[in-house]
């Protein structure tokens, strides 16, 4: 399957490690090459790391959204994760949109409006709540 | 109205000081704090130093009960959320966007955003027809922007001179409204009038027909 991981951070760039050690074909943007320093070196990873804006639609066209299977959005900006993943869904039809949002209601909300998203905020703290309570 | 500001820039601040002027409600949401003090001390208690993006934010302010929201931060993705917050959380009627990057617009329509304004787009239109060798020139917009008043100046090497506006193929929705000769006298248009090179043409025009109809005037190509 093609996917496309938009932030290249610690969770975008284990996640392309992960998904191109499965065989799948991985493209993932960063504005910043340096965040590329999260994926392995070129010799283990088989993917495309591509330095652009992700809200950008030239650089989504670059990166072969047209078709792909999947769109991912892991940057640190909540609002630029559900835009990019809006571009995704109504501009380019991508089959599957997936975004990261930290904030519980606006992952809410976007979840609401047909936007796959999960929010590591709400997880994480009910994790921890778990955890200290046994 | 209650109007809701999100971004207090210098545009925003200035939004913010003529809905004021007009007899409006209004309320300013800024994350910085020094904006939040220019605003405060120049247009008075109007502000919030807060996340206009943030639902709860937007709840504290009672977004439910406004009329309009402009969301006016130099992100467009932020001004994005901000009016999809308004609009699917709170109800409000009217949104209204600035955007950067024109390719953005057709999303911002597509979800929703009542109104985008695209700064870019607005100063590329503004300054196209300033340019010194610019033979059109926009004199007055019309109320909403859906038309313009527009002067043309006939190149003195134009393969329009000589010919009757009739023969023009003008564009459609532009109607050309005086010809002032070059030496200074004007007249209304008729069919039969001839063009003459350094006419100075008054029209009025859609946006879109600005190209079209500065061409057909000057006798350029494209």
């Amino acid at each position: 399957m093609k996917v496309i991981i938009m932030g290249c951070g610690r969770v975008g760039g284990r996640l392309a490690t992960l998904l191109d050690a499965e065989g799948h074909k991985v493209t993932i943007i960063d504005v910043d090459s340096y965040s590329f320093r999260w994926l392995p070196d070129t010799d283990t990873f088989k993917g495309t790391a591509l330095v652009g804006n992700g809200l950008d639609e030239d650089t989504l066209i670059k990166a072969g959204i047209e078709n792909t299977d999947v769109f991912i959005s892991t940057t640190q900006g909540d609002n630029r994760n559900v835009m990019a993943a809006q571009i995704a869904k109504h501009i380019f039809n991508v089959p599957r949109v997936v975004s990261r949002i930290y904030d519980p209601i606006r992952e809410e909300m976007y979840h609401k409006l047909g936007i796959e998203t999960t929010s590591p905020t709400k997880q994480g703290a009910d994790i921890l709540k778990k955890l200290i309570e046994g | 109205m209650y109007i809701i500001v999100v971004g207090g820039g210098e545009a925003g601040y200035y939004i913010a000081k003529t809905l004021l002027n007009g007899g409006h409600e209004v309320l300013v949401i800024e994350r910085d704090t020094q904006r939040c003090n220019v605003i405060e001390e120049n247009l008075g208690n109007i502000v919030i130093r807060d996340d206009g993006c943030e639902a709860a934010t937007l709840e504290a302010v009672g977004t439910n009960r406004a009329d309009v929201l402009i969301a006016i931060t130099g992100d467009d993705e932020d001004n994005m959320v901000s009016c999809q917050v308004a609009k699917h959380k709170f109800n409000v009627p009217r949104t209204i966007a600035r955007l950067k990057n024109p390719k953005h617009e057709s999303l911002f329509r597509k979800l929703g955003v009542n109104v985008t304004v695209s700064s870019t787009n607005l100063v590329l239109a503004n300054i196209k027809h300033e340019l010194p060798d610019s033979p059109l020139h926009s004199l007055l917009t019309i109320k909403g922007g859906s038309l313009e008043v527009v002067n043309v100046i006939i190149p003195p090497d134009s393969s329009v001179s000589g010919k009757l506006l009739c023969e023009l193929a003008l564009p459609e929705e532009s109607i050309i409204c005086l010809i002032t000769s070059k030496g200074g006298s004007a007249q209304i248009p008729k069919p039969t009038s001839v063009l003459a090179a350094e006419d100075e043409i008054v029209a009025i025009t859609t946006p879109e027909n600005k190209d079209p109809l500065q061409n057909a005037l000057t006798g350029s190509q494209s």
